[in-house]
């Protein structure tokens, strides 16, 4: 049995009073990766802000090679050969690939920063990581996958042995997740230790040789992969089995609520036709990039389209704002929960009754009573796990968080409800709630369009499946009528 | 990195003077340039300690309250002890303001007050010390030596010292900002403050030396003024700040921080200047040149206004908690 | 600084602990100014003292929802300048007191719409626009104007600036109270309020949810801009002159006020009873040392001091107070 390059046991961590981390175990080998699989507050982030020494432990010990360290600062974690690659990149867009790279440790010459040697050093690294990038390109031009490359490439560069990965496929496409996946087994190979944090169990499945879970701050149970399912580690995860399934549903879809003819925006899509029935999900599928979200947000009046024509319950329309896209019915629960889904500074109540404040007030005088018990209902009806609707909204977790944004839009009463990739970073429980909450807001008669890049979702959820590749409409799926297989190809064809 | 927006500057900035130059031929002479260039050093020399601050994503609006009050406080020293030498009043003007930068810095660091309120608070201050300093008394040029007067006006192969004191401040700032970690970390704290931490980088501290070295330049261009001037009173550079930082804005430095370059700053200040010289020869009246170059900012920004890295930033926002 | 946060509810519902300490603090200054001078507590003096800050508190209800909303209007001085030298033309071409007054109004209105139009639909940073707009607005006052200065005014036009409407309330003080009674229901009772929080704290999130963020930032500028013109009539007014240098600073007098009286300058907080408070608390200030003939230039030493250690307080209560622990994790 070989020995762990990075223990950690008894570790503990609160803030003021909150406490989360309690007891975190865990063992890196090298030339293995090592998922880390929680539920959201389970003490993932909080482990790895200690690894990277952002945080010092209140108690426990850290060893590496089995001789005990203190991580104190950043500097001190890359110096004892941690890296991590965080979910948001640590980016500086204003800088060169380069640079971005040597952050924190310019190459020098006689104390002055050596561009040449710097320059040089990134194609190195880079070649090494299949991905040719011009050196001086300014980080702005990059996408998440290539940014994600840089952040590995500085810790390549750190001569890291131990990697730690903060949910690094969440937003890549179908394709450059198979990419990240390659290089993190190349790494693995190099004989480096990879923490693999991530919430999709395919990809754990894929890449992992043993696991860790942590829940409620604490470990409970870790081991190699081979010994073990998904639905043994979602046990272990929530402390329940939990069937992976979707709500079950009869469709009785009614009659044809929007029809979306020939719709353009160049360069994001191109003469898109789309039927959305009462009573009915309707899911749109594609990869990064393929312009469903620019659809969506013109759906939603945020922007124009060229050319085309949208007609909701038989009128033309064409929204010149959300505004308008509101008041006829149509709302969107758009794909950046943290920005443009929620006001994290605002309270939860202010948060629900942003949209429909017309609707409570008098004469443009807002009724404090009505808006405050309509927050409340809704926050309850949609079992929001909060101290009070008052409590402001970036202290919640991120599936609570998405709770509040729909229980937003479900206050204003739309006729039809847009998600855009509604269970994106939230975990197994709060996605489960979600899933069945949409189920059963059709059943009671509303029409949702449902953008997601989770093919399983897609296919457990939704009546007909939309498919776009690259801004056009490449396939319309029935339910049950084509497998996952078909569907895919679907989206990948050129 | 030379951006697209520098080469476009550089060639109006170009274009401008040529056309100067082909109307007045007295412009584009030695004494012409000489006088252009006496004219912008100190506006040069403010606008790149100017630079440092926005960079890092903060402002000071505090530089020409400081200038005046370093300014004031060496001419009166020069006032009361004529034979103290230059060598140790000049460090003393730039060590002074340094203090006065130090301030800022202090506050935006440690008490995390967004420097907008800072030095909208220290402006005041430091003006109302100028006076409280100079009992609204003025240093005229009867009073001060001729050391402190001359020293500017001194020439070097044909250019005062006052314009190679710019020149030297110029490559200086070129060079900490391209070269030393220091100066790459000015970036690195304004562009991301957020992922700076991830980085090594603490953006505080970081700012404050931002604040230490523009209220450093701050007080030796105190002195250059009462000097250049030959007289110091409370109201000395009343207002300039907003020129130092339209030059800057002018320059391409963008005020959501991060971004920017040494010779943007160069030809933001520059381009105005050409078109203050010019103004009178065109017959244009002192009164309404304020107007020109609020109408050339305002131009300015809008063009300038096309960048995407100011879409998600706040402006001068605070750092994170 | 203010925690008064939106909360749903009435005005009761929110938390006034910075309004309290300001009230304190003014009640304090009365207290200081009246020991120190005589006459202070005399209702001519402090009737006399109003005239100190009306105008420049009437510039800062539009200023305190401008940077509630995360913007920044630096040009107001300057509208004010253009404003009254607009009036003293007209003036002199012999235009009545209620159209001069609409002229200085109307003047306003387009400075504040360009300002709007720069910052709302070409996405200009309010910063820069209004730097470069107040240079813009100011350089043309003196532009036309030059170094002269203009007093034929029509009789009737002084009343508004130093007039009385019943007893020791001048026209000015009932003017901004009853503005700062509108602005305080606009931003305190009605959804428009809301949604400028909303908008404050997080404009793409307001922008998502159906504000209708470009209206609303055009037409806080526009406001602001009509306040200047208002406060230019008035100023132009009681002085019974016009010179291009009126108002000079006026611009940081008024964002302190704002900033003094609660409101962040990163957008989403602030209340307008604090700005009204606030805008005492300097007026009152400010005149108590005029009483005892401190220069100007010296009071602007403490209220300097006074914004930074205001600001700044809330932080060091911080550091030594609680571990401020925020639970995401």
């Amino acid at each position: 049995m070989t020995r762990p390059v990075l223990q950690l046991s008894g570790i503990a961590k609160a803030f003021g009073g909150t406490r989360a981390l309690v007891n975190g175990e865990l063992a890196l080998y090298a030339g293995s990766v090592t998922a880390l699989i929680g539920e959201n507050g389970a003490g993932k982030s909080t482990l790895v802000k200690i690894l990277s020494g952002v945080h010092r432990p209140d108690s426990g010990e850290i060893r590496i090679d089995e001789r005990p360290v203190q991580i104190r600062s950043l500097p001190d974690a890359t110096r004892l050969g941690i890296s991590v690659i965080h979910q948001e990149s640590v980016i500086f867009e204003d800088l060169t690939v380069a640079e971005n790279i040597f952050v924190g440790a310019r190459p020098t010459r006689h104390g002055l920063i050596d561009w040449r040697t710097m320059r040089a050093r990134t194609r190195a690294l880079l070649a090494q990581l299949e991905t040719p990038l011009d050196p001086d390109l300014p980080a702005r031009s990059l996408s998440i996958a290539q940014r994600h490359i840089v952040q590995i490439a500085r810790a390549l560069s750190h001569e890291s042995r131990v990697v730690i990965m903060d949910e690094p496929t969440a937003a890549l496409s179908h394709h450059e997740a198979e990419d990240l996946l390659r290089i993190v087994r190349r790494l693995k190979d190099e004989g480096r230790a990879i923490l693999f944090i991530s919430h999709k169990f395919d990809e754990i499945m894929a890449i992992a040789d043993r696991y860790a879970v942590f829940r409620d701050g604490a470990a409970v149970g870790a081991g190699v992969m081979a010994d073990t399912s998904v639905d043994g580690l979602v046990s272990l995860m929530v402390g329940r089995s939990m069937a992976q399934d979707y709500p079950q549903r009869t469709a009785v879809a009614g009659a044809e609520i929007l029809r979306v003819s020939g719709l353009t925006r160049e360069p994001e899509f191109t003469a898109v036709d789309l039927q959305l029935r009462r009573g009915e999900i309707l899911g749109v599928y594609g990869l990064v990039g393929a312009g469903r979200s620019e659809l969506m947000q013109v759906l939603f009046g945020l922007h124009r389209a060229d050319r085309g024509s949208v007609v909701l319950a038989g009128a033309t329309v064409n929204f010149a704002s959300p505004d308008e896209a509101i008041r006829a019915g149509v709302v969107l629960v758009p794909e950046d929960r943290q920005h443009q889904g929620a006001a994290l500074g605002l309270s939860i109540g202010d948060n629900i009754v942003l949209p429909s404040l017309a609707g409570l007030a008098r004469l443009g005088f807002c009724r404090g009573g009505r808006s405050a018990s309509a927050a409340r209902e809704w926050s309850a009806r949609l079992q929001v796990k909060c101290r009070d609707v008052d409590q402001p909204v970036e202290q919640l977790s991120g599936g609570n968080q998405q709770k509040v944004v729909l229980a937003k839009w479900l206050l204003a009463k739309p006729r039809i409800l847009i998600l855009d990739e509604p269970t994106k970073g939230i975990d197994v429980g709060s996605k489960a709630a979600v899933h069945q909450l949409t189920s059963e807001l059709v059943q009671q008669g509303l029409s949702i369009i449902m953008v997601s890049s989770e093919l399983p979702e897609v296919m457990g959820m939704a009546d007909r499946i939309l498919v776009m590749r690259r801004g056009r409409v490449r396939g319309l799926f029935e339910r049950g009528s084509a497998d996952a297989a078909t569907i895919l190809r679907a989206a990948l064809d050129s | 990195m030379r951006s697209r927006r520098d080469l476009g500057l550089g060639a109006l900035t170009a274009a401008l003077f040529g056309a100067a130059a082909l109307w007045f031929p007295g412009f584009a002479s030695f004494a012409g340039v000489r006088s252009l260039a006496d004219d912008s050093a100190i506006l040069l020399l403010l606008a790149i300690g100017e630079a440092l601050v926005i960079l890092t994503r903060a402002i000071d609006l505090s530089v020409a309250a400081n200038l005046a009050l370093s300014g004031m406080s060496v001419a009166l020293i020069n006032r009361a002890d004529p034979g103290l030498s230059l060598a140790l009043l000049i460090p003393l003007a730039a060590l002074l303001g340094a203090a006065l930068g130090a301030c800022n810095g202090l506050a935006v660091w440690l008490l995390r007050v967004p420097s907008i309120v800072v030095t909208l608070g220290t402006m005041a201050m430091y003006r109302g010390c100028v006076y409280l300093l100079s009992q609204g008394t003025w240093v005229t040029s009867a009073q001060m030596s001729a050391a402190f007067q001359g020293f500017v006006r001194l020439r070097l192969l044909g250019f005062t010292l006052l314009s190679w004191l710019a020149l030297s401040g110029v490559l200086l700032a070129w060079w900490l900002l391209r070269y030393t970690g220091t100066g790459r970390r000015f970036f690195v704290a304004g562009n991301n403050p957020q992922a700076a931490v991830y980085a090594g980088v603490d953006v505080g501290r970081t700012q404050f030396l931002a604040f230490v070295l523009s209220g450093a330049i701050a007080g030796l261009c105190g002195y250059l003024w009462v000097a250049r001037y030959a007289v110091a009173y409370t109201d000395v550079a009343n207002g300039f700040e907003l020129q130092v930082i339209a030059a800057c804005v002018i320059g391409g430095i963008s005020i959501g921080g991060g971004v920017g370059t040494v010779s943007g700053v160069v030809l933001g200040c520059l381009f105005p200047g050409i078109l203050k010289n010019a103004l009178p020869l065109l017959g244009v009246s002192p009164f309404w040149q304020t107007a020109v170059s609020g109408l050339v900012i305002t131009i300015a920004v809008i063009i300038n206004a096309r960048d995407p890295s100011a879409g998600r930033r706040r402006i001068l926002e605070n750092r994170p908690a | 600084m203010s925690t008064a946060r939106s909360r749903l509810g009435s005005i009761g519902g929110m938390l006034m602990r910075w309004e309290v300490f300001l009230a304190a603090v003014l009640l304090a200054d009365l207290v200081f100014n009246s020991l120190v001078s005589p006459y202070f507590l005399d209702p001519l003096t402090l009737s006399d003292a109003t005239f100190n800050f009306t105008e420049k508190a009437l510039i800062a209800l539009p200023m305190a929802l401008l940077i509630i909303g995360r913007e920044i209007d630096v040009s107001v001085a300057g509208t004010l300048a253009l404003s009254s030298v607009t009036m003293g033309l007209a003036a002199r071409h012999g235009l009545g007191t209620v159209p001069l007054a609409a002229l200085g109004l109307g003047t306003g209105l387009l400075c504040g719409a360009l300002n709007g139009l720069l910052v709302a639909i070409l996405r200009v940073p309010s910063i820069v626009a209004t730097i470069g707009t107040m240079s813009l607005f100011r350089g043309i006052a003196y532009g036309v104007l030059g170094d002269r200065v203009i007093k034929d005014y029509p009789s009737g036009f002084s009343w508004l600036g130093q007039g009385y409407v019943v007893g020791v309330v001048s026209f000015e003080l009932l003017l901004f109270v009853l503005c700062a009674v509108l602005f305080g229901m606009y931003l305190h009772l009605t959804i428009f309020g809301r949604r400028l929080y909303a908008l404050g704290s997080s404009p793409e999130a307001a922008a998502y949810s159906g504000v209708r963020v470009t209206r609303y930032r055009f037409w806080l500028f526009a406001a602001t801009g009509v306040a200047s013109g208002m406060a230019a009539v008035l100023l132009t007014s009681r002085l019974g002159s016009t010179r291009p240098s009126i108002a000079q600073g006026w611009e940081l007098e008024v964002i302190s006020m704002v900033i003094l009286g609660g409101v962040s300058v990163t957008g989403g907080r602030g209340t307008i009873p604090g700005v009204v408070l606030a805008a005492m608390l300097l007026g009152f200030v400010t005149f108590g040392l005029g009483l005892k003939n401190i220069p100007g230039i010296v009071m602007q030493i403490i209220v300097g001091m006074l914004l930074i250690v205001v600001v700044g307080l809330p932080a060091v209560g911080r550091r030594f107070g609680k571990t401020g622990a925020r639970s995401q994790y």
